[in-house]
This record gives C-alpha cells, structure tokens and sequence, in this order.
C-alpha cells in the first residue's frame, strides 16, 4: 500500500475510526474485472468462504459460465506448503483444460493464502514456464489487505510491471470502465485531434497498452493507488485532475487529458462543449428530486468523495457524513477542496458506531451496503445501495444524469408507492 | 485442493449464522477477518430479512495480526453483550481466523460475561454449511435443553432455520396438519425460539425433524438425553405427508385415520388427468441435499410418473441414505460436491428434466434441458412472497406445478414431432414460456463435456443426421446415444436411417 503520498494535504479533519467494518474484501473486484478482460481468468487460491463470497456477491445471478473459480484449500494443503504448490499446478492444468481461450490468468489471492504464506508469485513464475500462450499473474484480494475496489488497484498492478515498453507519447486512462464510456471519450479526443489514446486494463490480454516516459496518464478512479505508484515507476506521469463523475468532474478530467496532449483551450471546448451543456440540462430532472436532502455514506469503494462532490455541487445535495475506507488524499487533492465544510469526512470504520451516528442525523438517504440497506429501509430510512455505483457505467457527461438517477430513484419510488 | 467453479455449501460459519439469525435472543461474536461481513447479504438481500443478522464480526486487517487480535476479539465479544444485551451469545472462527489459532472458546471463558457463551469449534478445511447448523443447534441444546414434562401428543419441530429453502411456509404447512391430528406443538426450533426456549424442548413427548441435515444429529442427542423419539418421514410428496401422518400418529397415540382418509392434496387427481399422460417416462435427473433429492426422485416415479434416470446429492453426511433410494431405482448415486461432475453426469444421462439446485440451473441452461428448484442453495426468486411450501399436501400442488411448468405442454409437444419446418414453433424452447422461436442456432452449442466416446469413430450418413432432426428435441439426445451405442455393439462405423430404425425397435422390446 501506498504510505508516500500523504503529504500536501489540506487540513481538512477526519474522523479515524477502527471497529467492526462492513465492506467487501478484494476478491469482490473479480466479479466486474472478468468481464472486463474477456480472455482473463480469476483462480482463487483460498478456502470455501471465498468462492462462497463470490458466488454470493454475484455469481448466482450470472447463468453464463463466469471466468472465475477457487482453488479450495483442504485440510491436507494445510499440512505441508510444498504439496499445496503441486496442488496448485494440477488444479490450474484442470482449468486451463476446460478453457483453452484464456490468455491471461490471475492467481488471486486471499486470507488463508497469505496468513499460511502460500507463495503465489512463485506459483505464477513456474506455470508461466509450464503454459505456453498463457500469462500467469497473480496478486492480493485478501480483506486483511484490500477493501472492495482495492482488488481492482491490486490486479492493475499486476499488470503494471508486465506492460509493453515504449516512450512514445500518448495518454493514458487507467481504472476499468463501461465500454460505452471508453467509446465515448476516444470520439472526444480523436475530434480534439488526440489519437494517441489508450486503456488501462485494455479488453483483450493481448492489447495491453505499452508504456513509458511519453505517457501521461489520468485516473478515472479514485481507488488506484498502488497502480497508479507502479506506472509512475515506469516512467509515467499522472496527471492530477477531478474524477470524471458529473458535468464539472467530466470536464475538468477531459481538459487535463487533452492541456497534456497539448490541445488549445478553444479546441477542447470547441469538442466538448455540445456534452457539457447536454449533461447540465439532463441534470435538471434529478436534481429536482436532489436538491436540498441530506445524504450520508458509508464506507465502501472510495468513491465517496467524488460523489459526494458531484451530489453536493451538481444535484444540490447536502453531505452529512462522507464515510470512505481508504482515504487517498495525494489523488483526491481536487476534490477535496470542493466538499462542504459542514459535511464530517470519516476514514475506516467502527459500523456500530456509525449507525448510531447515521440514526442520530435522520439523513433523506444513506448510500450504504446491501447489508445494511434493507434493515434501514424498515426503519423508515430511504437507501441507495452502493455497490450498483462500481457496476453502472457512470463517468462521463453522457452518464452524469444516469448517475443523478441513481440516487433520485429511491425517492421516486417512494413517492409512488402506496402500500 | 479443490477446484471449484460453483459451491453447493458455503463454510461452516456460514451454518452457524442460519441458526444465529433464525433464533432470538442470541448473538454470535465470530472472530473473522476484514470481508466476511458479506455473510450478512445472504440474510438481508437473498432472504429479505429486515434487520441486521445478530452477528458480530471481529473484521482483523493484516496490521491486526503483528499485534493482539485475541485482545481484539476479547474487545468486540464484550462491546456486543453490552449492546444487544443477548440471553446468550456463540463465539467461534472463521476459516481464517482458524489459522492463527486465537481459540475463541477460551478467550470468551475469561472474559467473565454474565450470560451463557457457547463456543463453536467449526473446522473449515473440512466441514461446511449443514454441518455447521447442526453442529451448532446440538451444542445449544447441549448447553440449554432440559428434562421436561414429556406431555402426550405434544412435539418440538425442529430443523428451520433462517435462509432455508422454503423452510417459512413448510413449518406453517407441518404445523397445520399436526392441529388437525391434535398435536400441540410445544416449540419449533432453532427458527422463532430464544435461548431459553430450549430449556422447556423436554416438555413434548416427540420431536418432528424436518430437516436431517440440521436437525438429525439433535434429534439423536435429544433421544439420548431426554428419551424423546423423532420422526423419520420425510413430509414432501402425498406419500411422503401420508407416511408422515401415520408416523407421527403412531407416536402421539392419536387416530390419524381420518385425516388419511381426505384426498386432501390436488396433486393425484392433477397427476391422474389425462392431461398429464404425455408425462409418463419422461426422463428426469435429480440433484440437491439429500432429504430433498430423495424425496424428489419418489415423488418424481410414484407420483408424476416419471423415470428417474440419475440421483444424486452434495451431502455426504446423508450419503448412505441417498445410495438407498438410488438402488431402489436401479441407479448408483451420485455423491459429489463438484459442480463438474454433476454438469457431467446430467450430460451423459441426457434427461428431459432437471430437478436441482441453483447451480443445475446453470448446467441445464448450458445444455438447453427445462429444469425447477427442488433445493438449497437457491437464490432470491426461491424466497418467494407467496405461500409455497414443498411439505405437506399444499406442498405437493405447489411441486406439481413447479416441475410441469418448465416442460412443453402436450398439444405443442405433438405437433412440432409432426410439422417440423415451422417458422414460429421451432424445438427450441416450449411457447408457453414466452420466448420467441430462436433463429437457427448461430454458434454451436456451449461445448458439453464430452460422453465417454469409444475411441472406435462413428459416421453418421447425412439422410440419418436429417432423420434424427425429426425426433422430437427432448428425447432427441437419448436417441442419438442409443443408436451409437447400438451401432457400436455391432461393429458398424456408418449409421444410416435403417440402423436408426433398427435401433429404435431394438430398444422398444
């Protein structure tokens, strides 16, 4: 984890909470990251709570065969470490058997893989050697190291040191994201003239993006920390900018992308002014449903700061408490001067705690874990599930009112229910 | 290990938590690791529970584990007693918290609570979900249960548990027929009782076990301790409710005549009907836990008419009894928990039906073969709002309607054997589920794995392939497998609509 970043802060302060915290581990990032990669495959190495998660989280509503699977440990790998790395070997080879169009496969890790020191870097070295045509990475999604979104940062930096090599200039965009928003920005930067533009993951294994001293890369995530270290090591630049949630946030990060390609001010407008004045007029209908409600978050997928600031700024919302797990203030420098002073800024979690906090200030809407959504329903409290926020496409001026939407929608059904 | 794409069980802990959350009154402090807070969603969002499951979890990071994490769960065990004040509380580990050995069990007994703490030593490498209910249920009753009044034709029901398949409204349903035989339920457990409700299970006479898997191996210690018989019967199928009916009466000593005397579920005459001809030997596969499996592949023969053509179950607690019925059908059982072996043997049995779990579902989509729920683990849609037990005679309609409905209905069946060209009526799948005739397939078939081919290669003459496409599609799959078979046993390599037909006659004798 990235420890280096924290200097240059603003004094905002925040609450640091330890206790029991209701988040999802790492391992959860598999189920949009599989899609996302369509020639990768996800091995878990760790024991039946793991594919239980898995399954649980997402898998039982996929009828498609998932490009994921666990290595279940058994008592007798639990024995003797040596044996379990054989273990490994005969289980990969049943799979790659089964599925001979994977490119690329991630050994992940987990709890009981790290805490019994299961060597999968090793494991991933030797079926490298083994498998041709086949890449074999692997890295953490366990929850002792990584809360939800932090798998996806943790499997991106895998790839990291794997890229191609080149110093040609370009820019980069690194987080996944829905093929609709990928589609959407290159049509922006090919009309400013930016054709050098690539993704970070890429969707096939095999079109991962070189790079190098040229690239200048944007995070259209908030929660690629270690990613975002590890491409910086190589020669990349990062160009800091807001997150691309909501007219102001799609603009400001489109414009930082484009001054380090160089593209004029004119230019730039001139290509997005038409998606910029499009988003603010399909804000209007959310917002009317917005405006002027208290919103609280619970820690989940550090993209709470960016949401709040889209909510706050662009739907009229008030931010009670921004509850995020992981707070990255070196890549969340822009942001965070935009938050309403009044709103409490908390990092971690004691659950407990928290709701009591939550209950105290009675918000309009709590963004919160399926967990705990339905039991604050019944409580009168009306909730936004906060998972959907990762699995929607959201980023973009053409997404900014569908984000809007999200949020307006429990307050819309509430209205019309009359049972 | 284990490689595992699907799993039917989750872990251990996961048992416990059904029993946690089914009951009142107690809290579970389990000692786990950042992440297994997902638990919580199965109780919450699967089976739309409106509170919190009462469960604490101690949720260590990696910078936990250089420093005191039994200080750490000593913390979180006194932080819930004092806020949600428990008449008693179960501790125990996950299967992390099982690696670094902090043993809750000893750690509970020191912190010197004032209430009951009941620890769990679940070991996660090698049990799973059931096991961990039932092992859990038993220590409880260990700890509470008590000698009691023993009152006549009185019983405990027990076995339901929070996220149970159906476990709701087959209670209802139990309970029900055991007021009209004039049997007083004294609790029902471990769903809706409090840890002090435990103490009075020796006020009834008998216990009615509905679900082995959870409650068998309470039921024995109930038995030993207390002297209280048990029910063997399983109440799915208007055989199964009968048997039931006369095993309870027997041990109740009450007249359950006329109660066996009402035709009192619509399933026989629903199954009588001439409607219901065209169901007669249709070819059905059978897989889930094994109380519902066994009792599946009864109803399925006895009562619909059906072939049985595999049975098999994940629980291996229960395998001897799945072995049993699966002889009586002239089948050898399937004992697995690997989702590739059933996907497997479903494709070699080639059946027109799949009664499963959620993970046959997927099996059955891939190979394009109907199929229903019969059994945990389900997902959201099998925690229905409307009443829907699979016990009782309610139960038996609601299994008649449930395993008919993803078949193609008879008059559809009829003539697509007949007219086979028809642009809007194709075999893909029955009209009446309001898919639209799919286009000629595009991409071939998901690859199935393959049926064990004899290495000998067969040719099939292209009038031959043409012929076979005019059997109808459901029993299309045992045909070809029949007539390879039958052209293997006789050393031809080409099949031609003649060895076709010669083996269809071949296999009607």
């Amino acid at each position: 984890m990235s420890l280096a970043l924290e200097a240059g802060c603003e004094a905002r302060p925040v609450l640091r909470e330890r206790g029991q915290r209701e988040v999802f581990c790492g391992l959860t990032g598999i189920v949009w990251m599989h899609r996302k990669i369509r020639d990768a495959f996800f091995l878990v190495v760790g024991s039946r709570t793991c594919a239980h998660l898995l399954q649980s989280a997402a898998g039982v509503m996929i009828f498609a065969e998932p490009r994921f699977a666990t290595a279940i440990l058994e008592e007798r790998d639990l024995a003797g470490l040596a044996d379990a790395q054989e273990e490994l070997d005969r289980t990969v080879a049943r799979l790659l058997e089964r599925r001979p169009d994977i490119r690329l496969l991630f050994l992940v890790g987990s709890c009981p893989s790290e805490v019994i020191k299961l060597d999968l870097a090793k494991a991933a070295q030797r079926l490298n050697a083994r498998f041709a045509g086949v890449r074999v990475l692997n890295y953490s999604g366990s929850g002792i190291e990584t809360t939800f979104t932090q798998g996806e940062d943790a499997c991106l930096a895998a790839l990291a040191p794997e890229l191609p090599g080149s110093d040609a200039p370009q820019l980069l965009i690194v987080g996944a994201l829905a093929e609709v928003v990928e589609d959407q920005w290159r049509r922006l930067f090919a009309a400013m003239g930016v054709h050098r533009l690539a993704f970070l993951p890429a969707r096939r294994a095999g079109e991962m993006p070189a790079i190098g001293a040229g690239t200048r890369f944007l995070l259209a995530q908030p929660f690629l920390a270690e990613t975002a270290r590890l491409l910086e090591s190589r020669g990349a630049r990062h160009i800091p900018a807001l997150f691309p949630l909501g007219a102001e946030g799609s603009t400001e990060f489109l414009r930082a992308g484009a001054q380090a390609m160089g593209v004029g001010e004119a230019r730039f407008r001139e290509a997005t002014a038409l998606a910029e004045a499009r988003a603010k007029a399909a804000l209007a209908g959310p917002r009317a449903r917005l405006e002027g409600r208290r919103v609280f978050f619970f820690p989940d997928s550090q993209l709470e700061v960016p949401m709040a600031r889209f909510l706050a700024r662009e739907c009229g919302m008030e931010p009670v408490e921004i509850g995020t797990p992981y707070l990255h203030r070196a890549h969340l420098a822009r942001e965070l001067p935009l938050l309403p002073a009044s709103a409490l800024l908390s990092e971690g979690q004691d659950v407990e705690r928290q709701l009591d906090r939550c209950l105290a200030a009675r918000p309009d809407l709590v963004v919160c874990g399926l967990g705990l959504a339905n039991p604050l329903e019944r409580q009168g409290i009306t909730t936004k599930w906060s998972i959907e926020l990762v699995f929607t496409p959201v980023q973009g001026h053409d997404q900014a009112a569908d984000l809007a939407g999200l949020y307006a929608r429990p307050f819309a059904r509430r209205e019309m229910l009359r049972v | 290990m284990q490689l595992t794409l699907w799993t039917y069980e989750g872990p251990p802990h996961v048992g416990a938590m059904r029993v946690a959350t089914g009951m009142e009154g107690l809290h579970y402090v389990l000692h786990a690791p950042q992440g297994d807070t997902y638990a919580d969603l199965l109780f919450t969002m699967i089976e739309r529970r409106d509170r919190r499951p009462p469960v604490t979890y101690t949720t260590f990071q990696a910078r936990d584990l250089g420093g005191d994490t039994a200080a750490l769960f000593t913390r979180a065990l006194r932080d819930a007693a004092e806020r949600f004040r428990p008449e008693a509380v179960i501790v125990g580990a996950s299967c992390t918290a099982e690696l670094i050995q902090d043993d809750p069990g000893g750690l509970a007994e020191s912190a010197g609570l004032d209430i009951p703490v009941v620890p769990l030593d679940l070991p996660s490498y090698s049990k799973k979900e059931n096991w961990g209910a039932a092992e859990t249920f038993y220590q409880l009753l260990r700890r509470f249960a008590a000698k009691g009044a023993a009152r006549p034709a009185t019983c405990n029901i027990l076995g339901p548990t929070a996220l149970g398949f159906r476990h709701r409204d087959d209670v209802t349903e139990i309970a029900g027929l055991l007021s009209r035989l004039g049997v007083t339920v004294n609790l029902v457990a471990p769903m809706g009782a409090r840890p002090a409700d435990l103490a009075r299970i020796g006020d009834a006479a008998f216990n009615v076990v509905l679900y082995p898997e959870i409650a068998g191996q309470a039921a024995a210690f109930l038995q030993r301790r207390l002297g209280q018989p048990f029910t063997r019967s399983i109440p799915i199928g208007v055989g199964g409710t009968r048997d039931f009916i006369a095993e309870v009466a027997a041990l109740a000593g009450v007249d359950a005549t006329p109660l066996l005397a009402e035709e009192a579920s619509r399933l026989p005459w629903y199954s009588r009907s001439v409607d219901s001809t065209y169901l007669t030997g249709k070819r059905v596969f059978v897989f889930g836990d094994a109380t519902h499996a066994v009792a599946a592949a009864r109803v399925a023969r006895d009562e619909m008419g059906f072939e049985v053509v595999g049975l098999g179950s994940y629980s291996r607690e229960q395998a001897r009894e799945v072995r049993e019925a699966a002889r009586a059908l002239g089948l050898e059982a399937l004992i697995t928990d690997d989702y590739l072996a059933v996907e497997q043997a479903i494709a070699e049995a080639q059946p027109e039906l799949v009664l499963g779990t959620q993970m046959e579902r997927h099996t059955a989509k891939r190979l394009g073969i109907p199929c229903a729920v019969i059994s945990a683990p389900v997902h959201v849609q099998d925690f229905p709002a409307r009443y829907s037990p699979q016990m009782g005679f309610e139960g038996a309609n609601v299994l008649f309607d449930a395993w008919v409905h993803p078949l193609m209905m008879g008059l559809e069946e009829h003539l697509i054997g007949m007219f086979r060209e028809d642009g809007e009526f194709t075999d893909t799948a029955p009209s009446h589920l309001g898919h639209a005739a799919a286009p000629a397939p595009v991409s071939a078939p998901a690859p199935a794995p393959a049926p064990a081919h004899a290495p000998l290669a067969l040719a099939w003459a292209a009038e031959a392939e043409a012929e076979l496409r005019k059997i109808p599609f459901f029993v299309r799959g045992k045909a070809r497998r029949n007539t390879e078979s039958f052209a293997r046993a006789r050393g031809l390599s080409t099949i031609t609509v003649e060895t076709l037909y010669d083996a269809k006659a071949h296999f009607s004798r």
